[in-house]
């Protein structure tokens, strides 16, 4: 799935309500067995996906990279950070909290650290995030929560590997056969005209 | 004595920044990395800063190196993937590039090549952690070894003027917990408030696990002033700062900058916790001498191993 380009989002759902849905959504043996029943069919996966995308575009401004981060970041989704920052955020954000990058808008990292601090959750955002693992872009990361397949996505061990979770699944073997099945195929002209001007504003 | 060296001694570290050359040449760095020799313990040598295409940081590295200078390469996550990061280490240690700086970098957007693909495969913290692995466990992202394993010196930058204020340190917490050795600020103009973010640093332990320098930067004209306020990210220039420079006649406003940078420098020193300064000043390097002699830092550390 080719992702778009990443625009900070303020999610549309309240953080109060965000955390008591992740107490009612937390994985066990029912949403386990749920899970693989969704899994066992590749129709109904693909639609069970797409009602995710629907729905968490429209609440985050979801972008399906498959690994999601918003339990541990109070509900913001930093995917929508334009440098795509899963740690916290940049040292270019504005002194009004805004993004360097779309002025307009608010740092995703500064509405997470808000709305995590607001619920006592601000020990989240210590967490070490891994490297996101850009095949698994178009998952839902619903399934791959309920069956604990995104349990490495960050630690509060420093001691631990960077590459438990995404690279070392690859083991020594090349990645030549998974890079051509991203599909996410850049466009022919980088819009050369556009090299030239040194503006900040594109 | 090299900035490891330095640090560890527990002596005032200065460290100082250069920009590569638009062009295929050496011979600018190299002079100007030999005028600063005597001056500083080491010097940044910048990755296309602010996002335009200068010559690579590894190979400016390797001409400050050949210069009888520590340089400080410079790695940021905007142009290349952690296939090519991790390579770049290999090569730079390889070729006895010892510290490296790693930093987010800034977006493409605010460069000379504005249609360039943003790539931030890894970020600051993923990409110290990966380096860390790879010189202590010996190991790649991939889990495959490394032999021999780099040596390096593992640095960060922090802004402690940008919000969320109070998540910061914690912040510089996760860099240092990922591998951070040393950490070199954003411009401090506000030594207050460059105080209240050390308190916090100090309160998590930070300063005993990772050397802190200041960075500070010397105002030349007015119109680098106004640039650096309104058009550099994360930079913050207090209205009292702004006054104080605007006071001055035209002709006078390099002196005065001068004399501010220097203010700074004794200030921050004089905060516990605080290891040395790093004096923000690619394009004008030649301030250096002036700037630390006015803070009453001599030209002596060429001289102690006899450089």
């Amino acid at each position: 799935m080719p992702a778009a380009s990443p625009v900070p989002v303020h999610p549309r759902l309240g953080v109060r309500v965000a955390y008591r849905l992740q107490q009612v959504l937390r994985p066990g043996p029912g949403y386990r067995w749920l899970s693989a029943r969704i899994e066992a069919s590749g129709p109904v996966r693909a639609l069970f996906t797409g009602a995710e995308h629907e729905v968490k575009s429209g609440l985050f401004g979801c972008r399906m990279c498959g690994q999601c981060a918003l339990p541990v970041t109070g509900y913001v989704c930093p995917m929508g950070c334009p440098k795509e920052l899963r740690n916290g955020p940049c040292g270019g954000v504005g002194e009004d909290g805004s993004c360097e990058v779309y002025p307009d808008r608010r740092c995703v990292w500064v509405d997470a650290y808000e709305r995590a601090a607001s619920q006592g959750r601000v020990a989240d955002l210590r967490l070490l995030h891994r490297p996101v693992d850009h095949r698994r872009f178009g998952e839902s990361s619903w399934l791959n929560y309920w069956q604990g397949r995104d349990e490495g996505l960050w630690t509060d061990d420093p001691k631990m590997s960077p590459g438990a979770s995404t690279e070392a699944s690859t083991g020594a073997s090349p990645g030549a056969s998974t890079e051509a099945s991203t599909g996410a195929s850049p466009g022919a002209s980088p819009g050369a005209s556009t090299e030239a001007s040194t503006g900040a504003k594109s | 004595m090299s900035l490891r060296e330095r640090l560890a001694s527990g002596s005032f570290a200065v460290t100082a920044e250069i920009a590569p050359p638009r062009g295929a040449g050496t011979e600018k760095i190299t002079r100007t990395a030999e005028s600063l020799r005597d001056w500083v313990d080491a010097v940044n040598v910048t990755d296309n800063q602010g996002a335009n295409v200068r010559m690579a940081s590894w190979a400016g590295s390797l001409a400050v190196l050949a210069a009888g200078l520590d340089p400080i390469m410079q790695m940021t996550c905007r142009d290349r993937n952690r296939i090519a990061l991790q390579s770049d280490l290999l090569g730079a240690s390889a070729l006895g590039v010892r510290n490296i700086l790693v930093m987010t970098g800034d977006h493409p957007k605010f460069g000379d090549h504005p249609g360039a693909k943003p790539v931030f495969d890894v970020d600051s913290v993923q990409l110290l952690w990966t380096l860390r692995s790879m010189r202590d466990q010996h190991v790649l992202l991939s889990g495959r070894t490394v032999n021999p394993a780099p040596d390096c010196f593992l640095g960060a930058v922090e802004n402690p003027f940008a919000p969320p204020f109070e998540f910061r340190a914690e912040r510089l917490g996760k860099k240092v917990d990922a591998g951070a050795q040393f950490v070199q600020t954003q411009y401090v103009f506000d030594v207050a408030a460059f105080g209240r973010w050390l308190e916090q640093v100090r309160d998590l332990g930070l300063h005993e696990r990772c050397s802190i320098l200041a960075g500070v930067g010397a105002v030349r004209s007015m119109r680098a002033l106004d640039y650096m306020r309104d058009k550099v990210p994360g930079v913050v220039v207090p209205d009292d700062t702004y006054r104080r420079m605007q006071a001055v006649p035209a002709d006078q406003t390099a002196a005065e900058g001068v004399k501010l940078a220097a203010e700074i420098i004794k200030q921050v020193a004089e905060i516990p916790g605080v290891a040395g300064v790093h004096l923000l000043v690619a394009g004008n390097e030649q301030a250096v001498p002036e700037i630390l002699a006015n803070a009453g830092i001599q030209a002596t550390r060429g001289h102690e191993d006899g450089r």
